[in-house]
């Protein structure tokens, strides 16, 4: 694992040395996250949005867990347990607002992240097996967030669990069993919400589990970086501590300062009013809509309005949604270009740019707007562009495009940027 | 990179010592420390007693019903509160004992309002290990001392609810309370 030149771990505290041979977890962490990991020098902000994703889910589970000692699952009191932690609980508002904008913060911290690997071609061999595990990491965590929002069991809780249960319903033949067998009866109640809740604390630990293998996996090849080239001697490589625990640390206290000011004076900016109404069976919230970081699938899903061929248009919006996803797994082998980073590929980058960008934000608007025709329309050319873009597009940039020449190192494209000419460091 | 890091700390040694990166070392720990320490006490507080608990935490009882040698048990703070009406053959018995005897000495006007020597009102929790005693309901009971008995490590109180025998260290808690007219008591 990692290169040659790594640092070994050499405790010179006695206690330490024992601790080595008896159970090395400092060794881990040192190779880990210490000296011991090498990591190229010219890694730029968007590196660190991995370290902050892991910082987002660890504000999650300390506000989640201590949620749980006050909420009671139960779709009777569920809704005044909400608002006795708000109101009686001490402290209990800064919790659960903590809690709810930080389902925000790590969205918006994963997506920052997700994007960094889009456009520096992080998926691109040798670290497919990151992307994917990280794509598995964004799975659970829409899965989790989800069933955390049904919690409150206000009116965008149940109809939210309505809706989404709703989308299994398309499934031909089976569809409805499966949407009643995923409620434990025939739409969202106690039933639904108790195994929400079991697997809305469990999911986290799963999403735990997964990073610790998203991590092993990138420590093979070791970290890549915005020139995309591979790392080719010590020269061209920092040690983890302390560079970039540094770095990441302000980095962290960006992250803080952002989300302090969310929590602090616009705590239900990102939220509905709506799910202030307690969960009502008769009667839908005139628009229904998911929480923002949805929002683009949530267009796509609604883009298919007419049946085609034999597939009716209920089925070929959720098959959509899903594939929207699915499809990025894929991606390592659409976007065949040997160049990773898109600072060297110039009509990838214009593509990226404004193409993939703009999309994904007007997906994002449209999904957030009430279905009216105009913008079910606008959803379309978008949600048709975005499936153009991976499939279409991407694979015939990578054929006609000729690159930007590479550096030949990391060392080399650094020290271009300060000016300086190529000299040995010492 | 190596060598200007080494050549600016050397540089800094000269100053006394002290390295410039020290005082940023220090000051972003601290910064740190003392942003953990204020987030980390409403996470330690939110497990008080919520707004809603604290608001029950007092407690009304009519005392008119309550004939000489009757008790009742109630609740306070969601722990059981007896209220005694002591005849004056209990409350004579009480007054008998030397509080040199006592292992917790306190004598029955100091456990009882002036004028209502009649009234005990104690927490009905054992101060040994927290078991209800018995002796407040009929028919239970009431140990050698006429007063309660603790049934789980055999502690004896009492007409005035005090520790005679047994492993309990103190009396029954008398809870803070006053009377609200004659029959009515508010406890907490």
């Amino acid at each position: 694992m990692s290169f040659p030149w790594a640092k070994e771990y050499k405790p010179s505290n006695p206690f330490m040395r024992y601790m080595d041979e008896k159970l090395p977890l400092p060794r881990f962490v040192y190779n880990a996250i210490g000296a011991g990991y090498p990591v190229p020098r010219n890694l730029n902000y968007f590196w660190n949005f991995g370290v902050l994703a892991g910082v987002a889910l660890v504000c999650q589970l300390v506000t989640g867990i201590i949620l749980a000692m006050h909420f009671a699952a139960e779709s009777g009191v569920a809704f005044s347990s909400v608002e006795h932690i708000m109101r009686d609980v001490n402290a209990g508002w800064f919790l659960r607002y903590a809690h709810a904008n930080g389902a925000s913060m790590f969205f918006i911290v994963v997506y920052i992240h997700i994007f960094r690997g889009l456009f520096y071609g992080s998926y691109k061999p040798p670290r497919e097996m990151v992307w994917h595990l990280g794509l598995v990491i964004f799975l659970l965590m829409m899965a989790t967030a989800f069933m955390g929002y049904v919690l409150p069991w206000g009116q965008m809780s149940f109809w939210g669990a309505k809706v989404i249960t709703g989308l299994f319903g398309a499934i031909p033949l089976v569809g409805t069993p499966i949407q009643t067998w995923l409620l434990g009866g025939f739409a969202p109640d106690n039933a639904a919400l108790n195994r929400f809740f079991s697997l809305h604390y469990l999911l986290p630990f799963v999403i735990l589990g997964v990073i610790v293998l998203h991590i092993w996996a990138l420590h093979i090849p070791g970290s890549s970086n915005p020139t995309g080239v591979e790392v080719k001697d010590e020269q061209d490589t920092v040690p983890f501590h302390p560079y970039y625990t540094a770095k990441d640390g302000v980095g962290v206290a960006a992250f803080f300062l952002v989300f302090a000011t969310l929590l602090f004076f616009a705590p239900n900016f990102l939220g509905e009013p709506d799910n202030y109404i307690p969960a009502n069976p008769l009667a839908t919230p005139a628009n229904i809509v998911p929480e923002w970081y949805f929002w683009p699938f949530y267009a796509i899903l609604r883009a298919f309005t007419v049946d085609f061929w034999f597939i009716p248009a209920k089925l070929l919006g959720v098959l959509a949604m899903f594939a929207s996803i699915l499809l990025l797994f894929f991606l390592p082998w659409l976007d065949t270009s040997a160049v990773r980073s898109g600072h060297y590929r110039p009509l990838f980058r214009k593509f990226f740019w404004y193409g993939l960008g703009p999309c994904i934000v007007i997906l994002g608007y449209c999904g957030g707007s009430h279905a009216t025709d105009g913008v079910v329309l606008v959803s379309q050319i978008a949600a048709a562009y975005y499936f153009a873009h991976f499939l279409i597009i991407l694979p015939i940039v990578a054929r006609i495009e000729t690159p930007k020449p590479l550096p030949t190192s990391i060392t080399e494209a650094v020290l271009a940027k300060s000016g300086a000419s190529l000299q040995p460091a010492e | 990179m190596a060598s200007l890091t080494e050549d600016s700390a050397t540089a800094d040694v000269d100053q006394g010592g002290v390295r410039r990166r020290d005082f940023i070392n220090v000051a972003a720990a601290s910064f740190a420390g003392v942003g953990a320490v204020s987030v980390a006490l409403p996470l330690i507080n939110q497990m008080n007693p919520s707004a809603d608990v604290l608001a029950e935490a007092s407690t009304e009882v009519d005392l008119s019903a309550i004939q000489p040698g009757q008790s009742i048990k109630t609740m306070f703070r969601k722990q059981p509160l007896f209220v005694r009406h002591l005849t004056p053959a209990e409350i004579a018995s009480a007054e008998a004992v030397s509080l040199s005897d006592l292992r917790d000495p306190q004598s029955l006007e100091e456990r009882t309002k002036p004028g209502k020597t009649q009234w005990l009102v104690t927490m009905g929790v054992c101060t040994h290990l927290g078991c209800v005693p018995l002796g407040a309901s009929s028919g239970e009971v009431k140990g050698e001392f006429g007063g309660y008995f603790c049934p789980c490590h055999g502690s004896s109180y009492d007409t005035a609810a005090r520790i005679r025998k047994g492993p309990a260290p103190k009396n029954l808690e008398v809870p803070p309370y006053e009377f609200t007219s004659d029959t009515v008591i508010k406890v907490g």
